[in-house]
């Protein structure tokens, strides 16, 4: 199996603080992650790294084969991010904002109806995500990361504010993800939620990965490195 | 010891620019006569002139810089080119105020509106005064260091811009009625003004050089800073993390 | 072009649902008018005379807050993020940005036209010119101030630092947009054509400056 994620002493800057101090890390194509550690540990800022969303004070970081460095576009089009915040534009509708970015991405994007009905929001196509709750634009920003079909999930905290059926949600389409053969990142403090579809489980802790399990229920060939 | 500006070579340089600067004033304001039509204001023209001049020179070695740190991504010129916009946005204020002070008793005013070289000279100073305003408020190094390039280098672009519309704006210019060419230039007098225009040159190289190198031990002090502080955040002992694994937080708080 | 399009397609629909530049950015503009009125305390032929610059100053400050107001939409929902994360380059954002805030201006302006005619007894007496410089100035204002408002992207004193920073960069347009109108106008008598070349000029400069720059700021919105 091939490597999904390959990082190697990556030092990630956040108005000079260290956010990522030297951390190794590798995942096989087709993975699960869990990717747990306390808060500030570096966890976000690893998946944005991921995405080609900041750039490397020093260190390598390949995604998909892509150099991070000097690749980034072909990166940032063949990943999917879920953030913490829900980057869809208020005043729109959850149709046109799912449209909008569809269009940006060219038309290489599912049906808009099936995505809203995937995440249960069917009936709110045509309503302002200003006057969604929390949840209803999770499950919006859920379908828009859904609609890109990327070939590698990045999902922050992705239960969060979520109910019982936002999370099942959730639940589904990481295992829609797995099914296509794409690679899945969770950032989440839910570990009892995320730790049953995970293959590996990455603790992140002072801008390091400090330990890397690789769960037996599940064979991804290759095993992970940790990084000291 | 502290880290210190000077040098050797700075010092000969402070020597000598104020060795340069009381020769100036003694030959500004004893050896040469007043100027039969201007009289004693003739003697600004001998900072006037060299400043207005210089505050090109820096604002040209900031858009030059910006265009570096554009195309190199180096700190080096990133430094460079705000030392270039500080001396510039310094020098273009002494221009404007000592050219105030000289317009008065000559123009009968203090302010020109229509005046090419006026004008020029006040936008390029609004516009650098921004671009050192704006440096303050950036706090990342490299991303103050892109921006503020971009800044630097449109500011430039508005020199011929600002000059061509000017011209046309108002077909007379007072600048033009007292060029050097129209002062009775003697030898004297004309000694004095490139001796003026050495001098200032020697201030700006020597303030150049200090700023150039307080930039640069700011810039050595944060990755210094860096150093320490990877060491701290990869220090987490291993029992913290295990601890803080056990019980997870359930508001997800703000994770970096 | 077509990602272009999109993106100023979406500003605009946000504007016509959120109703801000036409509810809060134009009654401003008046206010402005209103207040140079009062404030001069004119005879009519002086406000008259004075009305191309009293006009662009004010539109100077209208194009200060449509500016912000197309800045803030991206930043009130992480969407610069998102922009750069979809693949659109960044002189494709600039001109789907630019070309929302100058349709947007461009509405204002038309409207302050007609307060002028009302407030200051002005008459446009030449409507093409006025027309093509009024096009060309908003152009070169839309453009510079869609790069400079991504310039300040970010920074906690944004407010106050996008005026500092764009006003000087536009007071050469200041100037062109003046000129030409006093022609246009009939209130002086001056070529507004070769104004509105330069107007050209700058609209054109500023295009070329922001799309090229735009994607090293949008790198690190």
């Amino acid at each position: 199996m091939d490597t999904a994620i390959e990082v190697s002493k990556a030092v990630v800057l956040l108005d000079r603080f260290p956010a990522l101090a030297e951390l190794d890390l590798t995942l096989p194509e087709g993975s699960v992650s869990l990717i747990q550690g306390p808060n500030g540990a570096g966890k976000t800022t690893l998946l944005r790294l991921l995405a080609g969303l900041v750039t490397l004070e020093s260190g390598r970081a390949t995604v998909l084969g892509l150099d991070v460095a000097t690749e980034r576009r072909r990166i940032r089009a063949a990943v999917g991010l879920l953030a913490p915040t829900a980057m869809l534009y208020g005043d729109l509708t959850v149709g046109e904002n799912l449209e909008f970015w569809t269009r940006l991405a060219g038309d290489r994007s599912g049906s808009i109806d099936a995505a809203l009905e995937r995440v249960g929001l069917s009936d709110l196509g045509d309503q302002s995500v200003a006057s969604l709750s929390t949840g209803q634009r999770r499950r919006a920003a859920l379908a828009a990361v859904a609609l890109r079909r990327p070939r590698l999930w990045l999902l922050d905290e992705p239960h969060a504010g979520l109910d019982q059926a936002g999370r099942t949600v959730v639940d589904e389409l990481v295992g829609d993800a797995i099914a296509a053969g794409a690679t899945v990142l969770v950032a989440s403090h839910e570990l009892d939620r995320v730790r049953p579809l995970a293959t590996h489980v990455v603790t992140i802790a002072g801008g390091t990965a400090r330990r890397v399990e690789v769960l037996p229920s599940t064979s991804s060939g290759r095993s992970a490195e940790a990084g000291r | 010891m502290r880290p210190s500006t000077s040098s050797r070579a700075t010092r000969l340089l402070g020597a000598a620019l104020t060795v340069g600067l009381v020769v100036l004033g003694l030959f500004a304001f004893v050896f040469t006569e007043a100027d039969l039509v201007q009289l004693d204001a003739v003697r600004l023209l001998y900072v006037h002139v060299p400043v207005a001049i210089l505050s090109y020179v820096g604002f040209s070695v900031c858009a030059f810089g910006s265009a570096m740190v554009l195309w190199k991504r180096s700190t080096w010129w990133d430094i460079t080119a705000a030392a270039g916009a500080e001396l510039g946005v310094l020098f273009a204020g002494l221009t404007l105020v000592t050219g105030a002070i000289w317009g008065r008793p000559i123009w009968n005013t203090w302010w020109e509106w229509g005046d090419v070289r006026l004008m020029t000279t006040l936008m390029m100073f609004l516009v650098y005064v921004g671009y050192l305003a704006y440096r303050r408020v950036v706090p990342a190094a490299d991303v103050r260091a892109r921006r503020s390039a971009i800044i630097g280098l449109v500011g430039v672009l508005n020199i011929p811009i600002v000059n061509r519309s000017v011209e046309w704006w108002e077909s007379r210019t007072l600048h033009q009625k007292s060029t050097l060419g129209e002062l009775k230039i003697e030898d004297l007098t004309l000694f004095t003004l490139m001796l003026g225009m050495v001098v200032f040159a020697l201030v700006f190289a020597w303030l150049m050089i200090h700023r150039f190198r307080v930039g640069w031990l700011e810039h050595q002090a944060e990755t210094v800073g860096l150093v320490a502080a990877m060491a701290e955040r990869r220090a987490q002992r291993d029992a913290e993390i295990d601890e803080a694994l056990a019980h997870p937080g359930v508001s997800s708080g703000s994770d970096r | 072009m077509r990602v272009l399009w999109a993106i100023a397609e979406k500003d605009l629909r946000i504007e016509v649902r959120s109703k801000v530049v036409a509810s809060q950015v134009l009654p401003f503009a008046m206010i402005v008018l209103v207040l140079f009125g009062l404030a001069l305390d004119a005879d009519r032929a002086t406000l008259r005379s004075f009305t191309p610059g009293l006009y662009w100053v004010a539109v100077l400050f209208a194009a200060i807050l449509a500016i912000q107001r197309s800045v803030s939409v991206e930043t009130a929902s992480s969407a610069f993020e998102a922009l750069r994360l979809s693949g659109a380059a960044g002189w494709q954002v600039f001109g789907g940005k630019a070309l929302a805030v100058a349709a947007q201006l461009l509405a204002v302006e038309a409207v302050m036209a007609l307060g002028v005619v009302v407030l200051y007894r002005s008459s446009f007496d030449d409507p093409v010119l006025v027309v093509t410089a009024a096009v060309g100035a908003t152009v070169a204002i839309s453009a510079a101030g869609s790069l400079y408002g991504v310039l300040a992207v970010g920074m906690g004193v944004r407010d106050t630092i996008l005026p500092m920073l764009l006003l000087p960069i536009l007071a050469p347009v200041l100037v062109a947009a003046t000129r030409a109108f006093d022609d246009g106008l009939g209130t002086a008598a001056v070529n507004g054509w070769s104004w509105c070349g330069l107007l050209a000029f700058f609209a054109g400069v500023y295009l070329v400056v922001g799309g090229a720059a735009y994607s090293v700021v949008l790198e690190d919105a």
